[in-house]
């Protein structure tokens, strides 16, 4: 049964937003070049929307992909840190330090070493943005394991993969799940930097910047909002995933 | 009676920076097989650290255990454990919860006789019905009632019970012990069980070793020669209160607070 209240009221929030906007505009009388409204956005997207399609579809795929690869190096991060007391104790700070570093200087920096490598450069900019939560919950996940569940098995003469595969890895999957949703809006904004930055690019931040010179407020935002949409898309399919993976965790939560 | 495992004269001590600190000082305890040993000693005195040589976990600095007249070396299939905390897992229903052991123990074992073991011990402790629930959708006694079905679904020679009745409401707690006497009488176990009560001990040991503070020592064993199933009523016999009066004084010796 499909529960319409869960589908009708963030749609009315999303109405209910857009009016709003609307009405601001209209009575601050803001012209379109300070300040565009809802109603200038749907001509702004028909009069592109062939490249919104291309470029949405970019965007898309590279962020998909970058997160993949965060999600696999990630979670074998976190293992290899949630596993050895030593790794964890060596690799943290490099972590810390890494994510710590504003990824909107690193963008000129692959640019140089990767010319022209578009669809790496942004694949890897959203890799390196949003593998760091994954390994942090894999490893935070994997070391709280409560010394029990491992001894049940282990007292049977079960091997560390055993424990690993039938207890540690899907008791660590709720926190996985969690971090994979932060990882992908940030994924996002990792693929929109190099989009945005480097020139020549393709993809929806590249339609945002050649919207901004020439000062098309309209298709700015109509971008924006386009950015806006992938973003949910995306965050609600890994919603999906959670439920088939880790549905236990899910329905335990009310 | 052959005895189904051999504590002798056990000492541990854990590695710490400041230096050794010893846990256990030539500890022994004996065990016929098919009977009880509950073990009660002051808080800190390395009663987790003997469940954890027994299962073996971990290796004693000196002296031996014994399992079924072999040197426990290293972890075997026929060990079973029940914690305080039940450490079910939720992504399981209960039915396959307890069934976990089987697959590491008899991965071969065919499913559907995996279960039938499971649905039996389920039944014996009053869980019938409740095979495909999670464990969250249960009350704390039920998930400790899973947890011991847990531990017992491949008749393992002992089992090791660390507390497993002490979170629980007294109630609860009287209910689960009746459970054990019931489980006793329709498959007979070897146990071990850690315990802080004094009343529990006595209800279902059928013997109790008072271990000293630490480092741990067998202060003092007392033989309990009372087959079960036992009436809850004998808790409030003439002798249990005498035999609770005796383990009070032995535990305030290993506490240090009266002399022996």
């Amino acid at each position: 049964m499909i529960d319409w209240k869960k589908i009708l009221i963030p749609i009315a929030a999303i109405v209910v937003l857009l009016l709003l906007w609307e009405a601001l505009v209209w009575v601050m009388g803001w012209p379109d070049y300070k300040m565009a409204s809802p109603s200038d956005l749907w001509p702004a997207f028909q009069r592109y929307q062939n490249l919104f399609w291309l470029y949405g579809w970019q965007t898309l795929w590279r962020t998909v992909v970058g997160l993949g690869v965060a999600v696999v190096f990630g979670t074998l991060l976190g293992m290899v840190m949630g596993l050895s007391k030593t790794m964890n104790d060596a690799l943290y700070p490099l972590l810390v330090g890494f994510n710590a570093i504003p990824k909107a200087t690193v963008v000129p920096v692959i640019a140089l070493m990767f010319v022209g490598q578009h669809d790496f450069n942004t694949v890897l900019m959203a890799f390196m943005i949003s593998f760091f939560p994954i390994a942090v919950s894999v490893a935070i996940g994997l070391s709280t394991l409560e010394p029990e569940y491992r001894d049940i098995l282990r007292s049977l003469g079960a091997s560390r993969m055993t424990v690993f595969w039938k207890i540690a890895l899907p008791k660590t999957l709720p926190e996985f799940f969690g971090a994979l949703k932060v990882a992908v809006t940030l994924a996002f904004i990792g693929t929109n930097l190099v989009e945005i930055i480097t020139p020549h690019g393709r993809g929806l931040g590249h339609l945002f910047q050649s919207a901004q010179t020439r000062s098309d407020f309209p298709l700015m935002f109509a971008v924006l909002l386009a950015l806006a949409a992938l973003g949910i898309v995306l965050y609600y399919a890994v919603v999906a995933l959670e439920y088939v993976f880790a549905g236990w965790a899910v329905r335990t939560a009310h | 009676m052959e005895n189904l495992i051999e504590i002798k004269g056990v000492t541990h001590a854990y590695k710490t920076k400041s230096g050794p600190f010893p846990v256990l000082n030539n500890l022994n305890i004996a065990i016929p097989q098919n009977s009880f040993c509950a073990v009660v000693g002051p808080s800190g005195c390395g009663k987790s650290t003997l469940t954890r040589l027994i299962a073996g976990l971990m290796f004693p600095d000196q002296g031996e255990v014994w399992l079924h007249g072999e040197l426990v070396k290293s972890p075997r299939k026929t060990v079973g454990m029940a914690f305080q905390n039940p450490v079910l897992l939720e992504w399981r229903t209960i039915l396959q919860n307890v069934i976990l052991p089987l697959e590491i123990v008899a991965p071969t074992m065919p499913k559907a006789q995996k279960e039938a073991r499971a649905k039996e011990l389920l039944a014996m402790v009053g869980l019938e019905g409740f095979e495909n629930k999670r464990p969250s959708e249960l009350s704390g006694g039920m998930r400790q009632r899973a947890s011991l079905c847990r531990a017992l679904v491949h008749k393992p020679d002992i089992i090791i019970l660390d507390e497993p009745f002490g979170a629980l409401d007294a109630f609860t707690r009287e209910d689960l012990w009746q459970t054990m006497h019931q489980l006793r009488a329709k498959e007979p176990f070897t146990a071990l069980l850690i315990t802080h009560d004094l009343r529990e001990s006595v209800y279902l040991g059928d013997q109790v070793v008072v271990l000293s503070g630490r480092p741990a020592t067998t202060q003092y064993v007392m033989k309990i020669d009372m087959p079960g199933p036992r009436p809850l009523e004998m808790l409030y016999d003439p002798d249990t209160v005498e035999r609770l009066a005796v383990l009070r004084r032995e535990i305030q010796i290993a506490q240090g607070r009266v002399e022996a």
